[in-house]
């Protein structure tokens, strides 16, 4: 396993997000975390990231203990994400959006940057051209000088695809990456994240809400509802649990209520 | 400047326009090196143009210049809000004061102690409120503006309210810095090497993580970027640069009392910085030159000339919210 979480359980004042989560994402392997609305899905991302403390639990990443990490260093030991609401840095251009994901593989402090030291010019070219490879492989190196805030919704999404890539890391969390995106986008989309595991050796962990794709793309899939993990296997076997379909179903039935 | 302001739509399309072509003017390297050349042109043969009274003040927008670039990194690249940056100023005065009038050491030999003070400074008051959300930090930064001056009236060591004087001028190889047109130069130098530094830490990993974490800190945080320790890096850069501005004013004037460095002192540096648009260093520098030359430009206006001043000011911003300087848009 390269993620490991086990009885990890939090809650917000009295209310229960996750309980008990027994999760893991094998390595080299593309999985789904799926789940109706409200299930706790970003709030497992939320937890594995540290962005969120859990009550309860253990989370390992390779082994390494990943609890109470604050999420620079979540992301510094291997573990990318994107968010479910698009967050780039809007006024900043598309490569530089990309740059920030190389932060935590460089060091350059201010002294450095003031002298121009040749080690820093080196590690300066070395976080360009990561950088535009980095774009370049999701497709968007023509874009680089535009300001992120002036892009098409779905390249919007690609480049923070990139962004993530750039921490170079070993786990990818894709929070609903086809969210908003178009028929001919999606299966783009299906293409890049089996080209991220082929071709970059990094495993990928994503939450989608439509089924194709995550049945096309994933070869586990993990069910969450009300904070608890309700089935996993194979998309066949998943398709086919009855609690899967009777938790899908009762959001159907909240949804008609409304 | 390339724009004015437009009163309607069609302008303000135009401007759009004239404003790219302000920038494009000056894109291409060589046209860039020509206009640096001919700016430092103008700075050398200034003060022999100019009055003994003029150079004193352009000395003074000089020392600006450093101390506006200096707080521009703090607020305009990591949107971190200072209203005590002054105390920086004041620890570099009063370090270099006291180690070279009270206990005899070299001026040149007390600087790296009196930089390693402001850092010290910028690390005590940044470390424990940089966790805080830039509201409290702004009440934070004011109340250790106000420590630093009430400490230095009422310490011995600080020489009371009265301050320090008896400063005594540093010597370069030999020579005197001691006219009114050696520190004309000393500040020209200073604000030459603070626009160079500026601009290398905008272009850098660092001033990028500073851009990143005043955009978003979450996500920022998410690429692996600890906000805690890159806003506390632009905090001890500020201080320095403050601190730089301490050390030449303590020298220049010879000396220095806790009056120099009072909030109205933080207010009129964070003035020029928003004045000149925050994180863009020709508009700071603008903002700088604006802040000092201003009231003297306006000294027809006798005793009015400060309130036409504000006037002034106030209407700029109300027009120019986000500085004079134009955005630079792709
Ligand atoms: N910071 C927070 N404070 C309080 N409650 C929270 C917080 N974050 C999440 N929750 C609650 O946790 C529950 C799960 O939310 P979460 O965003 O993880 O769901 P999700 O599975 O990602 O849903 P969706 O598919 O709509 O994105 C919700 O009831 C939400 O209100
Ligand atoms: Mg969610």
């Amino acid at each position: 396993m390269l993620l490991q979480l086990k009885g990890v359980s939090l809650s917000f004042a009295g209310n229960t997000v996750l309980d008990a989560v027994d999760f893991g994402v094998e390595r080299g392997r593309i999985q789904s975390l799926i789940g109706p609305n409200g299930a706790g899905k970003t709030s497992l991302f939320n937890v594995i990231t540290g962005f969120y403390r859990p009550q309860l639990g253990e989370i390992s990443l390779d082994g390494q203990p990943l609890i109470k990490r604050k999420p620079h260093t979540v992301t510094r030991l291997g573990i990318a994400r994107t968010f479910q609401n698009v967050r780039l840095f809007h006024e900043m251009s598309v490569l530089e959006n990309v740059m920030a994901g190389q932060h935590c593989r460089s060091r350059a402090g201010a002294l450095a940057a003031v002298l121009r030291l040749p080690s820093q010019r080196a590690e300066e070219r070395r976080i360009f051209e990561t950088s535009l490879e980095c774009l370049d492989f999701v497709g968007l190196t023509a874009y680089r000088d535009r300001l992120a805030t002036n892009l098409a919704y779905g390249h919007q999404r690609r480049v923070e695809i990139a962004r993530a890539l750039a921490t170079e890391p070993r786990l990818l969390l894709l929070d609903e990456p086809a969210a908003g995106l178009n028929s001919g986008e999606k299966q783009a989309l299906i293409e890049l994240i089996q080209r991220i595991r082929d071709a970059r050796g990094v495993s990928v962990l994503l939450i989608e809400h439509d089924m194709s794709l995550v049945m096309n793309v994933s070869e586990h899939i993990s069910v969450l509802d009300h904070g608890s993990l309700i089935t996993e296997g194979t998309p066949q076997a998943v398709q086919n649990d009855p609690a899967v379909i009777e938790a899908y179903l009762g959001q159907d039935d909240e949804e008609l209520a409304l | 400047m390339a724009d004015s302001t437009p009163s309607t739509p069609p302008d303000e399309e135009r401007r759009g326009n004239a404003v790219q072509r302000f920038y494009a003017a000056f894109e291409s390297p060589p046209r860039r090196r020509a206009l640096h050349l001919l700016l430092l042109a103008i700075l050398v043969v200034t003060p022999w143009l100019a009055s003994q009274y003029m150079t004193v003040i352009l000395t003074n927008a000089l020392l600006y210049v450093v101390l506006c670039l200096g707080l521009n990194v703090v607020v305009g690249y990591a949107g971190l809000l200072d209203l005590g940056y002054a105390a920086f100023f004041a620890v570099g005065a009063y370090t270099i004061g006291i180690l070279t009038q009270q206990f005899g050491i070299n001026f040149w030999a007390a600087i790296p102690f009196a930089l390693a003070a402001a850092a010290l400074a910028g690390v005590i008051i940044g470390g424990p409120t940089l966790r805080l959300r830039s509201d409290y930090l702004a009440i934070v930064t004011l109340g250790f503006g106000e420590i630093v001056r009430f400490s230095a009236r009422n310490l011995e060591i600080t020489g009371g309210a009265s301050g320090l004087s008896h400063i005594p001028e540093p010597t370069l190889l030999g020579w005197y810095i001691d006219s009114a047109i050696d520190f004309y130069y000393v500040f020209a130098v200073l604000a030459v090497l603070a626009y160079i530094a500026s601009q290398r830490l905008f272009d850098s990993r660092l001033g990028r993580a500073w851009r990143y974490v005043r955009h978003d800190e979450d996500a920022a945080e998410a690429m692996g970027i600890n906000r805690v320790a890159v806003k506390l890096a632009a905090y001890i850069t500020g201080a320095i640069f403050g601190a730089l501005g301490g050390i030449f004013f303590a020298v220049n004037l010879g000396a220095i009392s806790p009056e120099s460095f009072s909030f109205q002192q933080s207010v009129l540096i964070l003035l020029a910085v928003v004045l000149g648009g925050m994180g863009k260093i020709p508009g700071v520098i603008l903002g700088a030159f604006i802040v000092v030359l201003g009231p003297e430009l306006l000294r027809d206006f006798g005793t009015l000339r400060l309130l036409v001043f504000a006037v002034l000011l106030l209407l700029i911003m109300l027009f120019r919210p986000s500085g004079i300087w134009p955005e630079k848009r792709s």
